[in-house]
């Protein structure tokens, strides 16, 4: 993948057929931006970003609760009357209690979990740690992905044959039982690397399972696309003149192998939050006192068929992000395809 | 093609190998495991942990561990629990066995014949709205949590909507055995059939759509339209079979993974007792033989399925035989 405008000065013809030359980054760019249904995306996304970000703010204007204490004998102002928000059961036996409903308006709008926390507020503060984990475990998959399938295709040898045979062996694992298998081993414990320590709770174990298990599924295409620059007429060309193997490595083949991991970005994010989600619904990715969209839908697990909406609410967070980076990534992965090229 | 054979059984076996040594290593290596405080409960005296680390072998070197649990696992077969010893872990993944084998069996043949029916549909009215329509559908599906669809399908089909005509006839959750009673195996099953199948529906639809409009800008195409064949048959004949060989390749690999444990989540939700199941309750209690092996099984089909696949390709692609012959 040369510039095209190197091809254009050599091709006068194809100069002046093409009204602006561009290189291939501009052009994947300008491609993506000029989709609708990639602004959607970009729109939607931002505001869930903004939203989640106002979580605080929610909490402490709208809805006027604290998300993270529970509220047994709280009570709130609806429709003029004072009503609480842990009702007893009216109906059958009338034994036990039931959380408040959806109220639909500002305080609970989609009801209160058994605890008497706003499920709302509580969705908005969990999205903060599943756009977070999310984020942050696609960037650790995407660097040693690229870490990997350069190494492997590069120096080739013994290294290529180690590493291919080692993500072999993982590729026949399950993505999911892999996931289970080192969520369960490392639940609830806590490492002292010296330098840094690693608290029980926190979330970066769940970060660093989810990252490197889809290393894998993208060190692969890095490694093939790394062999066929190496073997492609330019870099023969660099190696002729004397071109030390580092600057080949560094200003040939990885400008060439990033649309890759470009392309690989949001599905590897959308991925990411649906692992991270059912590792959270297992009670073993997020633990408390964190919460991410799949740990409030365990929680609210037996609320399921007397109060639903505390389980489609932050189902339906997790559905309209992952669509949105899924449509994302259909954009993406089209721009940066050689063989789309009718609109350029 | 013998050959051929013989290099991919070798591959299997070292793959299994390979990874039954990852598996090992992930749940016996681990820095900060510790099998025997696991077994021993909590708070467990020094000498109590010695006497157990003693009485299942904890104590010797991680190699001699790995050797002996590998050898009562595959020669011996008389693996057992480690939180009870008379609970043997390969009879119990066999009962589990026929549950998993059917939440796949019918999983893959809904994904198989809606995906196919979608991509190809989908493909044919290329920009037209059954073309978008089901791409929408698809691209939903493939951004819905399994184990949220399936309480959502639970909250409509066991409890909202269980009294209307609509649902009446789903069971209460839970399993009844083929050889029992086929229909109300199949009554019970059909739910979680369609939860599972969702994801991999939108998959491979949107895989099939793409590599159909791909082949169908191929010079072979327009070939088979200049002989005057008819849109049918350069559909089945043509277009589709080539548009199949990724579809089939990954085919392979999900379905292993399905068997290997994928069904985990369905399992759990739908109350059915099969591999997942007895997986995830072996992780609960860090069961390490028992997470060892069923592991190790739902890892066998994944390899033994792509290597199914492998020749399956061969046959369906003259061109990769061909190629390894050479």
């Amino acid at each position: 993948m040369t510039t095209s405008s190197d091809s254009a000065a050599r091709h006068p013809d194809a100069a002046s057929r093409v009204t602006v030359s561009r290189g291939p980054w501009a052009t994947a760019v300008g491609r993506i931006l000029r989709q609708p249904s990639a602004i959607i995306a970009l729109v939607v996304l931002a505001l869930i970003i903004a939203a989640t970000a106002a979580a605080p703010i929610y909490a402490e204007y709208v809805s006027r609760t604290n998300p993270f204490a529970t509220a047994l004998s709280a009570k709130i102002w609806l429709d003029g009357q004072e009503v609480l928000v842990i009702q007893p059961v009216t109906e059958g036996l009338g034994l036990g209690t039931i959380p408040i409903g959806p109220t639909w308006g500002p305080q609970y709008l989609v009801g209160s979990d058994s605890l008497g926390r706003d499920v709302m507020a509580r969705i908005l503060y969990g999205g903060q740690n599943s756009l977070f984990i999310a984020g942050i475990a696609t960037t650790i998959s995407l660097v040693f992905a690229l870490l990997v399938g350069l190494c492997a295709g590069f120096f080739g040898g013994i290294v290529d044959t180690v590493l291919t045979r080692l993500l072999d062996v993982v590729w026949a694992f399950p993505v999911f039982l892999l996931a289970t298998s080192l969520s369960v081993v490392t639940i609830g414990r806590s490492f002292d690397f010296g330098l840094f320590e690693i608290r029980a709770d926190s979330i970066i174990i769940p970060v660093l399972i989810i990252g490197i298990v889809n290393i894998p599924y993208i060190a692969r295409p890095v490694r093939a696309q790394t062999i066929q620059v190496r073997q492609s007429e330019f870099v023969t060309a660099a190696r002729g003149i004397g071109v030390p193997s580092w600057r080949i490595l560094l200003i040939d083949v990885v400008p060439n192998v990033l649309p890759i991991l470009i392309v690989f970005a949001p599905i590897t994010v959308a991925i990411s939050m649906i692992l991270e989600s059912s590792l959270s619904f297992l009670s073993i990715g997020v633990q408390a006192p964190e919460s991410s969209w799949g740990t409030i839908i365990r929680e609210n697990q037996p609320l399921l068929y007397s109060r639903p909406w505390t389980t489609l609410a932050p189902g339906l967070a997790i559905v309209l992000t992952v669509v949105m980076l899924n449509l994302l990534g259909d954009v993406v992965r089209d721009a940066f395809d050689p063989r789309m090229k009718q609109e350029d | 093609m013998l050959r051929f054979v013989l290099f991919r059984l070798m591959q299997m076996i070292f793959i299994m190998t390979g990874l039954s040594m990852v598996v090992f290593l992930i749940f016996f290596a681990t820095p900060g495991i510790d099998p025997a405080a696991n077994i021993a409960g909590r708070g467990a005296s020094e000498e109590v942990l010695a006497a157990v680390r003693e009485s299942f072998g904890l104590d010797r070197p991680l190699p001699i561990q790995y050797l002996s649990m590998m050898k009562r696992m595959l020669i011996d077969q008389d693996l057992t629990s480690f939180s009870n010893r008379s609970y043997q872990v390969l009879p119990a993944i066999l009962n589990s066995l026929p549950v998993t084998f059917s939440v796949a069996f019918g999983t893959a043949v809904i994904w198989v014949s809606v995906s196919i029916a979608f991509g190809t549909a989908a493909a044919l009215t290329r920009g037209k709205l059954t073309d978008k329509l089901l791409m929408t559908i698809g691209l939903i599906g493939i951004s819905m949590p399994v184990f949220w669809v399936a309480s959502v399908a639970n909250l409509f089909t066991q409890h909202r909507y269980q009294d209307s005509w609509l649902f009446s006839w789903v069971p209460p959750l839970g399993y009844v055995p083929l050889s029992e009673d086929p229909g109300s195996w199949a009554l019970h099953l059909i739910i979680p059939w369609i939860t599972g199948s969702i994801l991999y529906i939108g998959l491979y639809s949107r895989l099939l759509r793409s590599s159909l409009v791909e082949v169908y800008h191929e010079d072979f195409i327009r070939t088979a339209r200049a002989k005057g064949l008819s849109e049918t048959r350069i559909l089945f004949r043509h277009a589709l079979r080539t548009a199949m060989l990724p579809f089939v390749s990954l085919l392979g690999l999900d379905l292993g993974a399905l068997i290997a444990g994928n069904t985990l989540i369905v399992e759990l939700l739908f109350g059915l007792p099969g591999l997942g199941m007895l997986t995830f309750r072996a992780l609960q209690s860090l069961d390490l033989p028992f997470m060892m092996t069923t592991i190790m099984y739902g890892s066998f089909f994944v390899v033994l399925l792509n290597t199914l696949v492998d020749l399956l390709y061969a046959f369906l692609d003259p061109r990769v035989k061909d190629a390894r012959r050479n």
